[in-house]
């Protein structure tokens, strides 16, 4: 028994004592749940190169193969196409790709490492939806100032055929191009950085 | 007199728990302004339509498999194997479009009769909270299918999160828990989906209540029925929820489930607006459907998202037009409550803010064309206006005298001998030749029929200043 007062000074260290206690607790336990919805060992190694043959693709032919679940593109261009991307430059947000996601071996002017043969991730790089092929010229839905090029149909950002964005729609850059090269003439692989500047 | 053995059960349990108070606190003797209308339904209804998603939800969740490679499947077995399989699953997706449709009616009703105003900010940020609670779980509910639509719905929307300055990629890699929407994401959404957020929900329900019970209902007169008491200290505008609308709600009840159960059993896709087309074809990671637009009931923010042709931009203002709806207490400045003694120009203000949402909800289904985006501009200006510019015009309302305790509208029964007069004035009695014979036949009166519509057009103009 003691008659001693209440010595709030204590009590105050205490109480501020255990409030720190549970505070660094607290932060200590949010590190395992908030990184448990991390990607998983399992999904980041599912990023394995991928490899494209494109000995059998006709001019003007765009051909569709999925790596890291993403859709990526390769198309043929024609020489017809390759003239018009050189030309029409004046309604792009970034002709020179400074802003945009592409390795070294495809920052110029066509966006590729051989002129006709561009390829890229078919995401639009607004909101991730896939963007439709629209190679025609003025097709009626599009306008007539549409020289071909990669429509998004969920928010109608537009893109040419070397995936430059144009001006005044929502997506901020152009079309990603992945890393990629060439292990011979006719076959292409994916993801694989070792070689190429990515 | 010796008690029976039911009823020491019942004191037994009475002596530990406050089952008594509680109900007279919340039903028997909570009393509710006894001028409630139609529009103090949906509060009811929206109760109602959470039980039904709750219990069609847990039925669903028996045969529903939370993979990527069994998901589609798994609802079509529901929909053709399971008993009653395709009922459950109907009431539920239904039930989803149900709930926003009362729970935008229940938010208007606050609109108009000022239920957001002083002293029930609280009630109003609670329902807010409630709402962005509910478009988390629907947004999830609609990727469980893992249909085209869910699949790319869900892409757009997580990726959003990653226009976020600095953090934005890092935070939805962390949301979809992989590079692109994959089972991982399939498999949290579920977690979400039918246990975080259904518990959230609950709980921000629990405190909607217990805060509308606290300061007590608002009416559509606005005006507060605790001003004036009898002498027991009861309201004298007021009467006690239960029976009296207990029972007047399961009219509205009856109602509803009229309707809900017309859309359930004769058009549960509802055209494609309820249940879209596009998700009847499993998800296909590579190939984005030539048209997708979120259901009807996000279209308003999505056209809104579309509209600014900017991506951060586009996101602000999307997450803008909700974050407005919660400040609206304190944007409005105007003393009175109700649109009945409010001035015109907040009548027109909401008349154009009713416009401007269901022409983004419109325009958010539509491909974006050149001329749909503009339009969408301009209703996104007049969206945000009608919140933003609120602070200066409710300051220039000229608003009406409120009265002292609630007034008396007119019945139904007190409007028929009008309508009826109304329609004499439309029709006129014309002589047919009918097997030879002259006969009397009713027919529509052009002249009667421009008078009405001219009086009603001076009416509306009337109601608006």
């Amino acid at each position: 028994m003691s008659n001693q007062g209440v010595d709030r000074s204590k009590r105050q260290f205490l109480t501020t004592a255990l409030t720190v206690v549970g505070a660094v607790g607290t932060g200590y336990i949010a590190v395992p749940f908030l990184s448990q919805m991390q990607p998983s060992t399992k999904a980041k190694a599912a990023g394995a190169p991928v490899e494209i043959d494109i000995s059998k693709m006709e001019t003007g032919q765009l051909i569709r193969a999925a790596w890291r679940g993403k859709p990526v593109w390769v198309l043929n261009r024609t020489p017809a196409v390759l003239e018009i991307l050189a030309k029409e430059t004046d309604k792009l947000a970034d002709p020179l790709s400074l802003e945009s996601n592409q390795p070294k071996s495809s920052n110029n002017e066509f966006r590729s490492i051989k002129p006709e043969i561009f390829v890229a991730v078919g995401l639009c790089t607004h909101l991730g939806c896939s963007p439709t092929f629209r190679p025609e010229i003025a097709p009626n839905d599009l306008g007539e100032d549409w020289k071909g090029g990669f429509f998004c149909p969920c928010h109608g950002s537009g893109f040419d055929l070397a995936g430059r964005v144009f001006r005044g729609v929502p997506a901020p850059t152009n079309l990603d191009v992945p890393p990629h090269r060439y292990l011979s003439e006719t076959r292409i692989i994916i993801g694989d950085e070792s070689g190429a500047d990515a | 007199m010796k008690k029976s053995h039911l009823e020491n059960c019942g004191n037994w349990f009475l002596d530990r728990f406050p089952l008594t108070k509680l109900w007279n606190d919340h039903m028997a003797q909570y009393y509710a302004p006894k001028n409630f209308n139609f529009w103090y339904f949906f509060g009811s209804l929206a109760l109602l339509v959470l039980v039904n998603q709750l219990v069609t939800g847990i039925l669903l969740t028996m045969n529903y498999k939370p993979d990527a490679g069994l998901a589609f499947d798994s609802v079509e077995y529901i929909m053709r194997e399971v008993p009653w399989g395709w009922l459950v699953r109907y009431m539920h997706s239904t039930g989803a479009s149900a709930f926003f449709l009362v729970v935008y009616l229940h938010m208007f009703r606050g609109l108009i009769y000022g239920s957001f105003k002083q002293p029930r900010e609280l009630i109003w940020i609670f329902g807010m909270l409630l709402f962005v609670a509910l478009m988390a779980e629907a947004f999830m509910g609609y990727l469980l299918p893992w249909g085209q639509m869910s699949y790319w719905g869900a892409q757009v929307i997580i990726s959003l999160f990653s226009a976020i300055p600095v953090i934005g990629d890092d935070l939805s890699l962390w949301v979809r828990g992989d590079y692109v929407i994959s089972d991982a994401t399939l498999n949290r959404f579920f977690a979400f989906h039918v246990i975080s957020i259904p518990l959230i929900l609950i709980m921000l329900v629990f405190l909607h209540i217990v805060a509308l019970h606290e300061v007590g209902s608002n009416n559509p007169d606005g005006i507060e029925i605790k001003a004036s008491k009898d002498p027991w200290g009861h309201p004298v505008d007021g009467i006690p929820f239960h029976p009296y609308y207990t029972v007047k709600d399961i009219v509205g009840v009856s109602i509803f489930i009229f309707f809900f159960a017309t859309v359930l059993f004769y058009m549960p896709e509802m055209g494609g607006y309820f249940l879209e087309h596009a998700n009847f074809i499993p998800a296909d990671p590579l190939a984005t459907p030539e048209h997708i637009a979120p259901v009807w009931y996000f279209t308003p923010f999505y056209a809104i998202l579309r509209a600014i042709p900017d991506k951060f931009a586009g996101v602000i203002a999307m997450g803008g037009a909700i974050v407005v709806l919660f400040l609206l207490p304190w944007l409005d400045r105007s003393p009175v409550k109700s649109i009945r003694y409010r001035g015109g120009i907040y009548k027109k203000a909401i008349l154009m803010f009713v416009i401007s949402f269901l022409g983004l909800g419109y325009l958010g289904m539509q491909a974006p064309t050149a001329g749909a985006t503009i339009m969408a501009r301009i209703f996104t200006a007049m969206y945000f206006g009608f919140f933003l510019l609120m602070p200066i015009y409710t300051r220039w309302e000229k608003t009406k005298p409120v009265p002292k305790q609630l007034t008396d509208q007119p019945t139904i029964e007190d409007r028929i001998p009008g309508w009826k007069a109304t329609f004499c004035e439309m029709i006129k009695e014309v002589p047919v030749q009918k097997d030879g014979e002259t006969v009397m036949r009713k027919r529509p009166d052009t002249s009667g029929i421009i008078n009405v519509l001219i009086r009603t057009a001076k009416n509306i103009k009337a109601s608006l200043d």
